[in-house]
């Protein structure tokens, strides 16, 4: 218990508390279970402590921060353009949709807009690297419950994406491709009629996900109705994608904000689903598979001509000013505060990644499941660790 | 086998002998199981239905694949938690592999290729295979780990719930065999006539078909493999009662894992699939002693075909699917297999007393 919050401590003893008035009526002894930060349904080193009642939870907390590597502080020793660099590694899965927000935001200060090419194209990387992070989900999923082959599927059409965002930038995991005005390079050659099969062959894994895991009876009693969260519950705890839209709220940043990029090109549909349950989120981020298909189809045909690169100086000095500007990545809402004072590099940034905040409603979903359903719930909930730590 | 050695080459072998034969036909028949399920299925088809190669550098098509992973475990060192049960937990996976062996001492391959004559085989079957549970409970007792102890009561929990609805489904057959002895089960199925046509026997896979579902189910449970891998359940209790262990006891549970698979497919098809017989129609058989000779050859082949196709279909299951939770598995044990396995058993008597 070294390293817990003074509120952390407190809900503790309550729990035990509450413990020991079950144990005098049953006289059972509670038990602690740790899990992780070595565990395998963790993703990398998130610690849940689970006090238990037989496979009962009945006090459960997160304890994150085992990863650590404070960007916040290290971007203000790096100039703008370095630190899309150490952004990218926040979300891992889904590299290029974290430099997207903070490029954005260097914008807003300097006042200047990327070429639309440039913007398009933005688009369908971020869509990219959604249907790359997302796609890992599905056959993850299948893999916290034991059914082991969908991840093997999910890791080879994974790697069609990611061939895809590497032929355009250079980088699989770590792409590094956004610049403030515009793209480092333009598209090569064939590409776009590469994305275009790969699209095809992306909308049949998730067919084949649909009926290898989602039409399962075991995996639907496994799912329905486990870790309900109802909507006023998750606007409190500030989740935000597919998380939020499971719990029947229409919010998607994509479509609700007026942001210089080409979503309103294209013609798609926001999905959200009434349950809140481990199934709806699950179900919401599949059909999101698909609508980002969609939207990639439909860019793919209008990439302006033009420049990628608006006139920028080649000494990038930001203005002074503050700006937030926030996108829907993968994970959920994430956004950027660019403190600025006219400076080589940000004086501050302040962010706000999704699954930080997703996973604080951690304690309120799991009080009172069975230990099996801790894991369902943590996969449903899809964190990724860098994404929390930073 | 002693008998075939002993009256049809007319050697005589003296006690020891005899023994040590038994024993080395004993770890045949487990080991050449076990290893040809772990390369064919787990291996080799769980890669290729998950669009993968599966080992290829050992051997041709890494068939030495399993040589060589033996001799990495063998490598390890062998290790025990400082709070376990030392004793009691170097003991366990011996309890776990010693069930298999006590499991396959009844198995007839052959009209003489048998190990015992036993005449309350399926009997003593049923209540050796449920040693296991005891060895898979040390085990989770003695790691002194809160994920073994979690996994292991999981396991004692399921295994004794699905013990009932396999006892339940042999039932079925044995009242229609109207005999405990496995031997006589294989020769009743063999010389059985289906409306007076002998031309496949009677395998009681067709009239038990209610009981060999039950049957497969039950023992995918008793395997704890997936759908039914609650107690080992990788992604919560990392690998339940066996976490703590490394080297060569968690090959020996590794072992007895697809080993006891192995075992099971061999009953399953003795119960239901014929066992080692052909049709004795064919060949103008009618009774157990006029069976040809070489039956005592053809019969473990026959036996180690429907073992793999059994296994298959196990197999096939336990990738595909996702697992129950412990309380949705001891419903499906209790308020769905037990119910349907009593109601086939009363329809089964009832049709042997009309018929």
């Amino acid at each position: 218990m070294t390293n817990l919050s003074d509120r952390q401590q407190l809900s503790y003893i309550a729990s035990q508390a509450a413990d020991a008035r079950l144990n005098v009526e049953l006289e059972t002894e509670g038990m602690t279970l740790n899990i992780g930060p070595q565990h395998p349904a963790t993703h990398g080193t998130l610690r849940i402590i689970a006090r238990l009642d037989g496979e009962q939870v009945i006090w459960a907390e997160p304890s994150a921060g085992y990863m650590h590597r404070g960007y916040e502080k290290l971007t203000e020793v790096r100039t703008f353009p370095q630190v899309t660099t150490l952004v990218n590694r926040i979300d891992w899965l889904g590299s290029f949709a974290n430099e997207v927000p903070f490029i954005l935001a260097s914008e807003k200060l300097m006042e200047i807009e990327a070429p639309p090419r440039a913007q398009v194209i933005r688009t369908i990387l971020f869509e990219l690297s959604r249907i790359a992070n997302v796609s890992l989900f599905l056959g993850d999923l299948g893999v916290q419950m034991g059914a082991i082959t969908p991840v093997f599927l999910a890791f080879r059409d994974r790697e069609y994406v990611l061939n895809l965002i590497e032929g355009a930038t250079g980088g699989r995991f770590h792409p590094n491709f956004d610049r403030i005005g515009g793209l480092k390079d333009d598209l090569p050659k064939g590409w776009i009629e590469e994305t275009r099969q790969t699209m095809v062959k992306l909308r049949k894994f998730c067919d084949i996900i649909e009926d290898l895991l989602f039409g399962n009876e075991i995996f639907q009693s496994r799912m329905r109705g486990i870790g309900i969260i109802p909507a006023d519950v998750a606007k409190d705890y500030g989740l935000s994608g597919a998380n939020l839209r499971a719990s029947g709220v229409d919010y998607d940043l994509r479509r609700d904000q007026d942001i210089a990029m080409a979503w309103d090109k294209a013609d798609w549909k926001v999905w959200t689903h009434p349950d809140g349950d481990s199934f709806a989120r699950c179900w919401v981020r599949l059909q999101e598979t698909r609508e980002s298909c969609k939207i990639v189809e439909q860019l793919l045909d209008q990439i302006p001509a033009g420049p990628i690169m608006t006139k920028v100086p080649r000494i990038i000095k930001v203005p002074e000013g503050e700006a937030w500007v926030s996108t829907e990545n993968p994970l959920g809402e994430m956004g950027y505060y660019v403190v600025s004072k006219g400076d080589l590099g940000p004086f501050r940034v302040k962010i706000r990644s999704a699954s930080f905040n997703n996973i604080s409603i951690v304690p309120w979903a799991l009080k009172g499941v069975y230990v099996p359903d801790i894991i369902t719930i943590l996969a449903s909930l899809y964190f990724i660790l860098g994404d929390i730590d930073r | 086998m002693m008998q075939l050695a002993v009256t049809q080459l007319g050697i005589e072998i003296p006690y020891w002998g005899q023994s040590l034969l038994r024993v080395l036909g004993g770890l045949v028949a487990v080991l050449l199981p076990a290893g040809t399920i772990v390369y064919l299925f787990l291996f080799k088809m769980m890669s290729f239905m998950q669009s993968r190669l599966g080992p290829m550098e050992a051997g041709p098509y890494g068939s030495l694949q399993l040589v060589a992973e033996v001799g990495k475990w063998m490598q390890k060192e062998d290790l025990a938690p400082e709070a376990a049960d030392k004793s009691i937990f170097k003991i366990a996976p011996l309890v776990v592999l010693l069930s298999t062996f006590l499991l396959v001492v009844v198995i007839p391959f052959g009209p003489d290729a048998l190990f015992t004559d036993f005449e309350v085989g399926i009997f003593y079957g049923l209540a050796v295979a449920s040693v296991s549970v005891l060895g898979i409970l040390i085990a989770g007792w003695a790691s002194a780990n809160k994920y073994s102890l979690l996994g292991g009561l999981r396991a004692a929990g399921q295994l004794i719930a699905y013990e009932l609805p396999m006892v339940l489904a042999t039932i079925g057959v044995v009242i229609q065999a109207g005999s405990m002895n496995l031997q006589n089960i294989v020769v009743a199925q063999n010389t059985g006539e289906i409306f007076g046509w002998g031309g496949i026997g009677n395998p009681y896979i067709f009239t038990q078909f209610i009981g060999f579902l039950i049957f497969m189910i039950a023992v995918q449970a008793e395997l704890t493999q997936a759908p039914f891998d609650m107690p080992i359940a990788e992604s919560e209790l990392v690998s339940g009662y066996m976490t703590e262990y490394s080297g060569f006891r968690f090959l020996i549970f590794f072992i007895a894992e697809f080993a006891t698979a192995g075992v099971f497919a061999l009953i399953a098809s003795v119960l239901f699939l014929g066992g080692w017989g052909i049709p004795f129609d064919w060949f103008g058989w009618t009774t157990i002693d006029s069976v040809d000779n070489w039956m005592n050859i053809v019969g473990p082949l026959i036996m180690f075909t429907k073992m793999l196709v059994l296994t298959f279909i196990i197999m096939w299951v336990r990738f595909s699917f996702p697992r129950f939770r412990e309380d949705q598995l001891q419903t499906f044990a209790w308020k769905v297999l037990i119910p349907l396995a009593l109601a086939n058993t009363a329809l089964t008597a009832i049709l042997k007393v009309v018929f």
